[in-house]
């Protein structure tokens, strides 16, 4: 029997990986991650769940205990935000490397500096191209089905490779909401037990993991990485029709609200997708159309699928919660990856983007009304005026 | 021919032990070490100070030299005490692997 709970977005992630129940957990706190390790480490202590809890001196220790664990033959999580990934970096590219399933909660932090402990999205998107795999949640419940998915993607055979579970710090992490806890026995049925490709530990079969790796094999093993993420789009749909048919929610590459015949349409991902939706039903009452794409899955970014998606749009506007400084204009990283996808999959449509909520800066629902209202401007005049728009800073 | 990535186990594992012998590290050589059999005196220096275990011993003799790990680092040359081994240039042996002793080189190495 599934059961409802008031959880805010740290304690529906314990929540999933009490009922997972990993062999290893080595975390570091920080805000606003601490709530989830902070939570899990008390049903450890209670003898709720098997895990070996490690406790060490950094992020970066944390990230290389995982590996080792991993590299054992165990199943392993962690959780981080902002500085705690940005100290990981070094080891994100080695656990994906050494093709490691871990599966990290990021709760989605600024970096410093000035020192900032609230929202945006520059922590994970600084490590895009580290080889893991990236999934969005809008909300406590998103991140909660997403957790117990990630696993399952993690440790498929045709991947193996690390996954980032990515929600809104203090948006999602703090606030309360209504999550629905699936049976603990369903859930254990549907992560199944973790089957290691080679163990470290496995007597029988010695291996190496982690060897020199020259000019010779290293771009070998690249191309490897490669494969196993053209792999993963299939993989993580395959999990979620799985996932839909045994707990009854759909989760896809990425999710639409009222794009079908929209004349223009927001990409924006998180819980800023949540803020957008009731603007696009005021503004669909006025009888404009306007829609929503909210991406799920960054890393592997679907670029044909999101293309076509949005192929019949006049006028696409990303929100990035992000810059890329010094990239194209200085936008944001969806707004590039998502202008190239569109060229290359063959749309002309005009794209904009929209700077917002770094730091932490609220986003209001007039704000979203206003990009609403600048791309129907665009779609009639056919003029783009600013490629990017920093959406809510002073002037 | 090295195996592709397909055919490679992935993550860099390895899955065998010793095979660290594969490993032609010959390819790195710049200079090859040529012997003098007719000075040298089989007094083994050569084969105590090489780094790779790339001096060739046969019945108490130095028979030559393993070009399939050899780094042509040249230790070899440097520490005989009669200075058999001379360091040639690699290029010039046309991506032959097969050693070659010189009887009368023109007085060993410098």
């Amino acid at each position: 029997m599934s059961e409802f709970k008031a959880l805010d977005g740290t304690g529906a992630v314990a929540e999933a990986m009490r009922q997972i129940n990993p062999d290893v957990v080595a975390a570091y706190p920080i805000t606003p991650q601490t709530a989830v390790v902070q939570t899990f480490s008390e049903f450890v202590a209670d003898g709720l769940v098997d895990t070996e809890f490690i406790t060490v001196e950094s992020e970066h220790s944390a990230m290389s205990a995982c590996v080792g664990a991993s590299a054992a033959g165990a199943r392993v999580m962690t959780a981080t935000s902002s500085a705690g990934l940005a100290f990981m970096w070094e080891i994100l590219y080695v656990a994906a490397s050494n093709r490691l399933p871990i599966v990290m909660t990021n709760v989605n932090r600024a970096l410093s500096a000035p020192i900032n402990i609230h929202c945006d999205h520059s922590d994970s998107m600084g490590a895009r191209d580290a080889g893991w795999i990236h999934l969005f949640c809008e909300n406590a419940q998103e991140a909660y089905d997403t957790l117990i998915q990630a696993v399952r993607i993690a440790e498929h055979p045709d991947l193996f490779l690390p996954v980032m579970v990515l929600f809104d710090g203090f948006i999602t992490s703090h606030a309360e909401e209504r999550v629905e806890l699936f049976d603990e026995a369903d859930v254990k049925a549907f992560v199944g037990e973790y089957k290691p490709r080679q163990s470290l530990l496995d007597l029988a079969n010695p291996v190496t993991y982690g060897p020199l790796d020259f000019t010779d094999y290293y771009f070998e093993h690249k191309r490897q990485q490669v494969e196993a993420m053209r792999h993963a789009p299939k993989v993580i749909l395959e999990v979620a029709e799985e996932f839909a048919k045994k707990f009854g929610k759909k989760y896809g590459l990425f999710e639409t609200y009222r794009l079908d015949d929209a004349e223009v349409a927001i990409v924006v991902p998180s819980s800023t997708a949540g803020t957008t939706r009731p603007v696009v039903d005021k503004l669909r009452a006025e009888g404009l159309k306007v829609g929503l794409l909210k991406p799920r899955v960054f890393r592997p970014f679907p670029a044909k699928e999101m293309t076509d998606a949005l192929r019949h749009v006049k006028v696409v506007g990303v929100m990035d919660r992000s810059v890329s400084f010094g990239a194209m204009d200085n936008t944001g990283p969806l707004f590039l990856e998502l202008a190239a996808a569109m060229k290359i999959h063959g749309t002309a449509s005009p794209i904009v983007d929209f700077v917002f909520g770094l730091g932490g800066r609220d986003i209001m629902p007039t704000q979203i009304e206003g990009v609403f209202r600048d791309l129907l401007q665009i779609a009639k005049t056919g003029q783009v005026k600013e490629l990017v728009t920093y959406l809510g800073v002073r002037e | 021919m090295a195996k592709g990535w397909k055919d490679l186990p992935i993550g860099g594992m390895i899955l065998e032990a010793g095979n660290s012998a594969d490993y032609n590290t010959g390819a790195w050589r710049a200079f090859r070490p040529v012997r003098d059999v007719n000075l040298c005196t089989n007094c083994m220096f050569c084969w105590v100070f090489c780094p790779d275990s790339s001096i060739r011993v046969k019945d108490d003799k130095m028979v030559g030299f393993d070009l399939f790990h050899c780094k042509g680092c040249g230790i070899c040359a440097n520490i005989c005490p009669v200075k058999c081994i001379e360091m040639q240039e690699e290029s010039k042996f046309g991506g032959v692997a097969e050693e070659k002793d010189e009887p009368g080189l023109k007085g060993g190495a410098k």
